[in-house]
């Protein structure tokens, strides 16, 4: 079976001289939700432009459910949905129109194109806005309106270029619910995000690009597995001046209630606890310091040479 | 996409182009008919009386066909020129080129836009011409064909303009620099008859001339210039602009990196 999308050897310098991408393959199977990772400026948008057909490729081969974008651009831009980064909609235009209309680019007839505009808006929480200019609309609203414009002619392929950037975590949460159940009905996606809690809680598969290069693809599972070492955050019910001694553990006084302990992942937490509990200190709640999955994406594109991260 | 699929891309885009204009009419459609009444006023009612006749016919008969033509030649390049410019300014040109729509649908859905802004700008300044004089046709089809055709040729020529345009600065600087130009000196408000044989032979280069003269012929039936010669002027530009465009659209041409 074909994938839902193939690159091959993919490169693109721009005219300034600029090497965006160096060679990257990848395949994203049919049905699969996918994470494309990496810092500022390593390629993410580059590739997804060449993808949709608005930056022309240097060099390489790209296929969207086998049909390639040179030679069979017509197909391969039916199969695709593209949420840009950016906000690039008519912000003078009633929302209504602008789904409309997207429909109406892929031959969808009028009546048709509004009767779909009409189940993505109200899928998406915007129908009571229909009639508003685009401009009216809140940052959160904007991006869910890109959403429904991507969706109106029902992509098998849907991409999303940071699709929650400055979206409230209710917002966001919501977004992630209603992706999981398009991908659930069949739509394969792709999804770049600076939020890494984001990929990791959604996708099932992550590559990292950095410098125009693939540093890592593989599934999120095993991506996690290879993390050794955990570091928690302990909240501690009775206020403490100065932290015992805890042989064998590697734990640091925050502040006078909290504790941050590194812990391997080969090790069985109970000694920690057992060890804290000999010195009369009470645990009362325990937390990640960080997302699992950003301590990875920082480890890998430093171990790359990347400079001035921002995940 | 099949011949339906590509009509109701072409449908959608021209009517998006038409509600664009059609929103804001007090910027796109009321200052022509201003700016056309003025020039009645002045050059029809306060001056033209003191000219007399031009070719037989009272001045401000003479200088209605060349003030409706300025008004669809100005607008459905402006049209055209904004509209795609802003698209590309606003990154809302992203739209159509991720859809599978032909590029010669994107640029006839455009140019249908600036086409049908000139020509709804043309019969709102012939309406207003109706209060200064009473207006005889001489060939409806003449009329009707010179005026479509002009409009085409004007609109293709502001997509060009907006697709090689950087700034908002660009866009202005040829209809200012040029086309205002070029219009004023294409026989509106007299004919080249008047002018001495060197200055006949250098208006004959301006392709706006052949425009204005074989319309006025549809009006009063009077031209400066060969109607074949108007009409091969006109669809050699058509040609070469269409073609021109496309290839500006094919290589990506200010819209692709």
């Amino acid at each position: 079976m074909t994938s839902a999308l193939s690159i091959r050897d993919l490169k693109k310098t721009y005219k300034n001289g600029h090497v965006a991408l160096k060679g990257i393959s990848l395949d994203v199977a049919r049905g699969d939700f996918f994470a494309l990772l990496g810092p500022n400026g390593a390629g993410k948008s580059t590739t997804i432009g060449i993808i949709a057909s608005l930056i022309n490729k240097t060099s390489g081969q790209v296929s969207i459910f086998g049909h390639d974008i040179e030679t069979d651009t017509a197909a391969a831009k039916s199969c695709l949905g593209l949420v840009p980064q950016e906000i690039n909609f008519n912000q003078f235009e009633p929302v209504v129109e602008i789904v409309a209309n997207q429909a109406g680019y892929y031959g969808i007839p009028r009546a048709e194109a509004f009767a779909r505009a009409e189940r993505y808006l109200k899928q998406l929480g915007l129908w009571e806005k229909r009639r508003s200019m685009a401009r009216t609309l809140s940052g959160g609203m904007k991006r869910r309106l890109m959403i429904a414009r991507a969706l109106v002619h029902e992509p098998r392929l849907l991409i999303l270029d940071e699709p929650t950037a400055g979206v409230d975590i209710e917002i966001r949460r919501s977004m992630w619910q209603f992706l999981r159940e398009i991908n659930a009905a069949g739509t394969t996606i792709i999804l770049t995000t600076h939020y890494l809690e984001e990929a990791e809680s959604l996708c099932r598969h992550v590559a990292i690009i950095d410098e125009g290069e693939l540093i890592e693809n593989t599934s999120t599972r095993q991506l996690l597995n290879t993390l050794h070492m955990e570091t928690f955050i302990l909240d501690i019910q009775n206020p403490l001046a100065r932290l015992p001694e805890l042989s064998g553990h590697s734990v640091r006084l925050v502040d006078e209630c909290t504790l941050e302990a590194d812990v391997s992942k080969d090790r069985a937490m109970n000694q920690l606890f057992h060890d804290l509990s000999t010195h009369d200190i009470k645990v009362l709640s325990m937390r990640n310091k960080s997302n699992r999955l950003e301590q990875l994406f920082m480890r890998l594109v430093e171990g790359n040479g990347s400079t001035g991260v921002e995940p | 996409m099949t011949p339906q699929q590509k009509f109701t891309a072409f449908r959608t885009i021209l009517t998006k182009e038409v509600l664009r204009f059609a929103r804001i009419w007090i910027q796109t459609v009321l200052p022509p008919m201003i700016t056309t009444a003025l020039y009645f006023i002045i050059f029809g009612n306060l001056i033209g009386p003191r000219i007399g006749e031009m070719d037989g016919f009272l001045y401000m008969d003479f200088i209605v066909p060349g003030l409706i033509m300025m008004s669809v030649i100005t607008n459905s390049y402006a049209n055209v020129v904004s509209s795609f410019y802003g698209s590309k300014f606003q990154r809302h040109i992203e739209e159509m080129l991720v859809t599978p729509v032909p590029n010669y649908v994107i640029l006839t859905g455009f140019i249908g836009g600036g086409v049908a802004r000139g020509l709804t700008c043309g019969i709102a300044v012939t309406l207003v011409s109706l209060f200064f004089t009473s207006l005889s046709i001489h060939n409806l089809w003449v009329m009707f064909s010179m005026i479509v055709l002009t409009a085409i040729l004007f609109s293709l020529a502001g997509f060009i303009n907006g697709a090689y345009a950087k700034s908002f600065d660009d866009i202005s600087i040829i209809p200012t620099f040029i086309l205002t130009p070029l219009t004023y000196l294409g026989g509106i408000f007299y004919s080249i008859k008047m002018l001495p044989e060197f200055w006949q032979n250098v208006s004959l280069a301006n392709p706006i001339l052949y425009m204005i003269n074989a319309f006025r012929y549809g009006f009063l039936g009077i031209s400066d210039i060969r109607l074949a010669a108007s009409y091969a002027i006109s669809i050699a530009f058509i040609a070469l602009l269409y073609g021109f465009s496309i290839l500006l659209l094919r290589t990506g041409r200010g819209i692709r990196t």
